[in-house]
C-alpha cells in the first residue's frame, strides 16, 4: 500500500509583495494538510509570510529531451540582452 | 489565602500543562506515522516546551528562594505538579494523541485568549504568544479529526473511542481552587465557568464536523490540583529528571 499520499510542491514568500519561491515538497492528503505541513517544514525558522501548495501533478513541466530544442536557441542570441545600452550616469542597474 | 500563594499555584498549573504535553508530545518525535507529521508533532512539543518555560520561571519569582524554571521542571516530584491529569496519560495511538490534542487546544486557546486580558502584565504577555500557538495546536487537531472521523471505520472507532475514554478526564479543567477565585477577583485569572460554556459549544462543533455525538455525562477524574496524579505521571518524570537527579548541576 502507498502511505506517502499524494505530493505537493511549496512555495514561500519572503516579505509581503516579494515573489514566491518554489522550496520542497510535502506528502499530504488535502490541502488544509499539505498547508500546514508546509508551514510546519518551511517556515519554522521565520522564512515566510505567506505559503502557496500546488499539487504536484497540476504542474505541467518541460522534458529533458526538448531541452536542447527549448533552450539552444537563445544561445546566440545575445542581443536579447540590455547591454546595448550606455548606462546613465549613477544608475547602479537599470 | 494570599495573593501571590496563589498566584504561585496558578503559575505552576499553566507551566506544568505545558511541560507534560510537551513532554508527551516529544515521544513522538521520529515516531510519527510520517515524516511530515512527525515534524509537525515535534513543533507542537517545541511550542509547549517554550510556553513551560516562560511560565515556570515567573512561577520561580514566587519562592523566597527564587527558582529557575529548570529547578521548578527537573526538581519537582509529582505531588508537587500540577497539571492535568489528561496531560500525562501515555500518548497512545495516534488517534488518541489527536483526542488529547482536541480537548487540551480548544480550552488553552480559550484559556489563553481570556488570559490576554489579564491584569498581571507578565501572564497577559505570554498569553499574548500562546494564544497564537494554541490556535494553530487546535486547527491541525480538528483537521484531524475530521480526517480520521470521516475517514475509514477502523479511524473512526478508533477515534470515537479516545474521545469517549477521554472524555472522564475534561471537567478537571473546568475545577477552580479558593485561589482561583481570589485571584478572578483581582482580573489575573478568567472564569473557567464561563470557558467551559464556551469549550463545549467548540468542542461540539468538531464532534458534529467529524461524525460523532458528544459523550454522554460520565465519571471524571479529579486530583490534580491537590497534585494527586495517576500512575503515570512518576514514570514520566523518572525519564524526564533522570539526568539531573543523577547528576545533579550537570550543565552544558
Amino acid at each position: 500500500m502507498d502511505t506517502q499520499l499524494d505530493l505537493w510542491e511549496v512555495f514561500i514568500q519572503g516579505k509581503s509583495g516579494g515573489q514566491f519561491m518554489h522550496v520542497g515538497s510535502v506528502h499530504a492528503s488535502d490541502k488544509e494538510m499539505a498547508l500546514k505541513y508546509a508551514r510546519d517544514l518551511y517556515t519554522r525558522r521565520n522564512e515566510g509570510s505567506a505559503i502557496w501548495v500546488v499539487l504536484s501533478t497540476n504542474i505541467v513541466a518541460s522534458l529533458p529531451e526538448d531541452a536542447e530544442m527549448f533552450f539552444d536557441p537563445a544561445n546566440d542570441k545575445i542581443y536579447r540582452h540590455p547591454t546595448f545600452y550606455t548606462m546613465p550616469e549613477g544608475a547602479l542597474q537599470i | 489565602m494570599e495573593k501571590n500563594e496563589a498566584l504561585k499555584k496558578f503559575l505552576l498549573r499553566l507551566g506544568d500543562n505545558a511541560l507534560i504535553q510537551g513532554h508527551r508530545l516529544s515521544e513522538w518525535c521520529s515516531r510519527g506515522p510520517m515524516l511530515e507529521e512527525d515534524i509537525a508533532l515535534s513543533n507542537l512539543a517545541l511550542d509547549n516546551i517554550g510556553r513551560a518555560q516562560a511560565f515556570l520561571d515567573y512561577a520561580g519569582h514566587f519562592y523566597t528562594n527564587p527558582l529557575s524554571a529548570d529547578d521548578l521542571a527537573f526538581k519537582r516530584s509529582e505531588r508537587q505538579y500540577f497539571n492535568f491529569l489528561m496531560a500525562e496519560l501515555p500518548v497512545g495511538h495516534f488517534g488518541f494523541t489527536i483526542a488529547k490534542q482536541l480537548y487540551i487546544s480548544a480550552y488553552e486557546e480559550l484559556l489563553f485568549e481570556a488570559l490576554t486580558q489579564s491584569t498581571d502584565e507578565t501572564i497577559a504577555a505570554i498569553a499574548h504568544k500562546a494564544v497564537k500557538e494554541a490556535r494553530y495546536h487546535f486547527s491541525h487537531a480538528a483537521d484531524w479529526c475530521v480526517r480520521l472521523g470521516l475517514g475509514t471505520a477502523e479511524s473512526h472507532d478508533k477515534l470515537g473511542s479516545a474521545m469517549t475514554d477521554l472524555w472522564a478526564y475534561t471537567q478537571e479543567f473546568f475545577e477552580m481552587t479558593d485561589g482561583d477565585l481570589l485571584l478572578l477577583q483581582l482580573g489575573i485569572a478568567p472564569d473557567q465557568n464561563q470557558i467551559k460554556k464556551v469549550w463545549t459549544d467548540k468542542v461540539n462543533k468538531v464532534f458534529m464536523r467529524a461524525g460523532y455525538v458528544m459523550p454522554a455525562e460520565c465519571y471524571q477524574y479529579s486530583g490534580s490540583q491537590q497534585g494527586i496524579h495517576t500512575e503515570y505521571l512518576g514514570h514520566l518524570l523518572c525519564e524526564m529528571q533522570y539526568l539531573q537527579r543523577s547528576h545533579p548541576q550537570a550543565a552544558w
